[in-house]
């Protein structure tokens, strides 16, 4: 996984609440077998007028000049709830999303998130409602994103500190390979498997 | 001190305790299926890493089956490569796989609890959001991404972080015709979809004890909806009744043994949670969603809202969103929309008892002419036990279509979708905007009134058009 350390992009506001995993990546692409390719499906049913996805919808931000390279989502309460579906990381991911900005987001979506380096900053509802107005303001604007620090600068200059796990902190800012990271434990975990299997042989 | 169910299941799993990272905990079953867990067996085999337990990890297809035939050859090329994929894997990495072909396949929360994998005190996952299911039996289940997936099946275990606890009580004793279904989508109205989100849910309360197995199910289903990371439901002697004797339930010299175990996971009395919620069961209508969010639901009495009615402007603005996609006008009474989809299944009500329930409903009546309905049971068992009890002839003589295991219309993988504009009632359990098919408008609600809707072609409350039925 790409370490995240810090990002500057353009941000888009998607001003919508309980964005799902659905309207992220549609079912019918989750027949692939690999990792990558899901961006050009990115909220397919909104960006595309057609089942192909051949015609563009002009309406949907994505598609309008100063939003298309946007790598800053700017978006509302519980977004990303529904499905547990990872490709929903991997198209944002592949889009060229790095940061995306909301009040909540749903939590199966953001572990998936942390495990693909894209980095998921929660901040009040009054803090999401001054960067939606200063975006909608002046389109194209661009956000900083700074992980190292905890902060995200608005487009007028203004700070907004956000938390995060100190672990999520350290898999993103080191790309870490968290599998690797637990199997350093692997002692632990065959004790652990010793006792199970004393105690409760019905399950080991 | 007293602790809470989560609590105890918590700390029996503990393999390290969290030194300001995150703790390590033990995963005892890892059910997997088609779509998200291929990127997690390539990414084994690229970092050369094994499965840690084969045998504790349980393989199906189930999301883009096809429910009209058996024969592989005639599914579509990506979904073939998928399933066959799948079958690969699980030779390569020694994973008992019930295949397409498998009479016992199913629908993966399905399966799990009919042949008695599913087991209280366990911890369970699978990438599946619905995996909450599972926590009917007094066991943590949850859903995962394919990138835990992988650190399941290498390691066994997952790194978590505790999660905060809410206890909702539903006491008292539920009308005529109120199933698990109205009680789960009527909380999840209640706190809304993110109502949840950061909590384990336990369910408790008389109305919650009076439950089969089944209802509990469908009630733990749907905690995702809210937002939870799982729902559980203590064990009692309804759970060990269920278990006792199936496939891979503990054998005679173990079932005691594991039965006391079990008996100790309640939370205890006055354990403190982070959050109560009380609901007087008595309250509790036949609900129904108006909008493209479980959240957007109301009671069948009732109209669809206004938009300007809610207070914030947010959630004003995602009801009109919700109200353009779905094609309804503010003040229709919900008793009066017309359906032209019938989709009865699912993880959420496609067991044994959703089926026998519908049937009931439908037995002596003929599906409206405006209206294509299917009955997808949700594993090979469900099937076999249903014919054997006649209900595949009760559907097929009232119209329905009786077809083979699968998740199908509840999130069409499949074939089995909504065509553009489409109107459905589902027994499912999730309305977002091109949910079951690009275009398509689902109502959620119970598998009884989705049955009476097959019949009136709109959707009714089941109370009258049983009162109807008998007069």
């Amino acid at each position: 996984m790409e370490p995240f350390i810090k990002h500057t992009g353009t941000a888009v506001p998607l001003d919508r609440v309980n964005i799902d995993t659905d309207a992220i990546i549609p079912k019918q692409f989750l027949r692939k077998i690999e990792r990558t390719g899901f961006g050009v499906h990115l909220f397919h049913e909104w960006r595309y007028t057609d089942y192909e996805g051949t015609t563009e919808n002009p309406a949907f931000l994505l598609n309008k000049p100063e939003y298309r390279a946007s790598s800053v989502l700017l978006a509302r309460d519980n977004f990303g709830c529904g499905s547990s579906r990872e490709h929903a990381p991997w198209a944002l991911f592949d889009y060229g999303f790095r940061v995306i900005i909301a009040p909540s987001f749903a939590d199966i979506f953001y572990n998936n998130c942390v495990k693909n380096g894209i980095l998921l900053v929660r901040l009040e509802t009054s803090e999401v409602d001054e960067l939606f107005r200063q975006i909608k303001q002046e389109p194209g604007a661009a956000i900083a994103a700074d992980l190292e620090k905890q902060v995200v600068t608005a487009p007028d200059g203004k700070e907004y500190s956000f938390d995060i796990n100190s672990f999520a902190k350290t898999c993103l800012l080191k790309g870490l390979d968290q599998i690797g990271w637990t199997l350093q434990f692997e002692e632990m975990i065959s004790s652990f498997e010793t006792k199970l299997s004393e105690e409760k042989p019905w399950r080991a | 001190m007293s602790k809470t169910m989560y609590q105890k299941i918590w700390d029996a799993h503990l393999v390290r305790e969290s030194q300001n990272d995150t703790a390590v905990i033990y995963v005892d079953l890892h059910l997997v299926h088609e779509v998200t867990s291929p990127q997690a067996f390539e990414g084994l085999r690229l970092t050369s890493r094994k499965v840690r337990h084969a045998q504790k990890t349980f393989a199906t297809m189930d999301h883009n089956v096809s429910t009209r035939t058996k024969d592989l050859s005639l599914a579509d090329a990506t979904s073939r490569i998928q399933m066959e994929t799948l079958a690969k894997n699980c030779q390569e990495f020694g994973i008992t796989l019930y295949d397409f072909a498998n009479k016992d396949q199913g629908i993966v929360h399905v399966i799990g609890p009919e042949m008695g994998i599913t087991q209280p005190g366990m911890v369970i996952v699978c990438g599946d959001s619905h995996t909450s299911t599972h926590g009917a039996f007094g066991s943590l289940a949850f859903g995962i991404g394919t990138s835990e997936v992988e650190h399941v099946l290498a390691t066994q275990t997952l790194q978590q972080n505790i999660a905060k606890t809410f206890l909702i009580n539903i006491d008292g004793q539920l009308g005529d015709s109120i199933t698990p279904k109205d009680i789960i989508l009527y909380i999840i109205g209640q706190i809304g979809t993110a109502g949840a989100t950061g909590y384990v849910v336990e369910y408790a309360g008389s109305a919650i004890r009076a439950l089969s197995m089944e209802g509990r199910m469908t009630i733990c289903n749907m905690s995702i909806e809210a937002g939870a990371r799982a729902g559980m439901i203590a064990p009692d002697e309804k759970t060990f009744d269920y278990l006792k004797g199936r496939d891979h339930a503990p054998q005679d010299g173990q079932w005691e043994q594991a039965v006391a175990d079990w008996k100790t996971l309640p939370s205890d009395e006055g354990a403190a949670f982070n959050k109560v919620l009380t609901i007087k069961a008595e309250d509790i209508k036949p609900q129904v969603t108006w909008g493209t969010s479980p959240g957007q639901v109301v009671s069948v009495e009732d109209c669809v809202p206004d938009p300007e009615s809610f207070a914030d402007p947010v959630a004003q603005a995602g009801a009109r969103n919700a109200l353009e996609y779905i094609d309804l006008k503010p003040g229709t009474p919900i008793a009066e929309i017309k359906i032209n989809k019938v989709f009865l299944g699912s993880c959420t009500n496609g067991r044994i008892e959703d089926l026998r329930a519908a049937a009931e409903i439908v037995k002596g009546h003929k599906v409206h002419s405006d209206v294509q309905a299917i009955v997808v049971p949700g594993s090979g068992r469900v099937r076999r036990q249903a014919e054997k009890e006649g209900l595949d002839k009760i559907f097929a003589n009232a119209g329905f279509e009786w077809r083979f295991a699968g998740c199908s219309m509840c999130l069409g993988m499949n074939d089995d979708q909504l065509s553009q504009g489409e109107r459905c009632a589902s027994s499912s359990n999730r309305n977002f905007e091109g949910r079951q098919g690009p275009g398509g408008r689902t109502h959620l609600m119970s598998p009884q009134m989705v049955a009476a809707a097959a019949i009136e072609g709109q959707i009714v409350d089941i109370r009258k058009f049983l009162r109807k039925s008998a007069a």
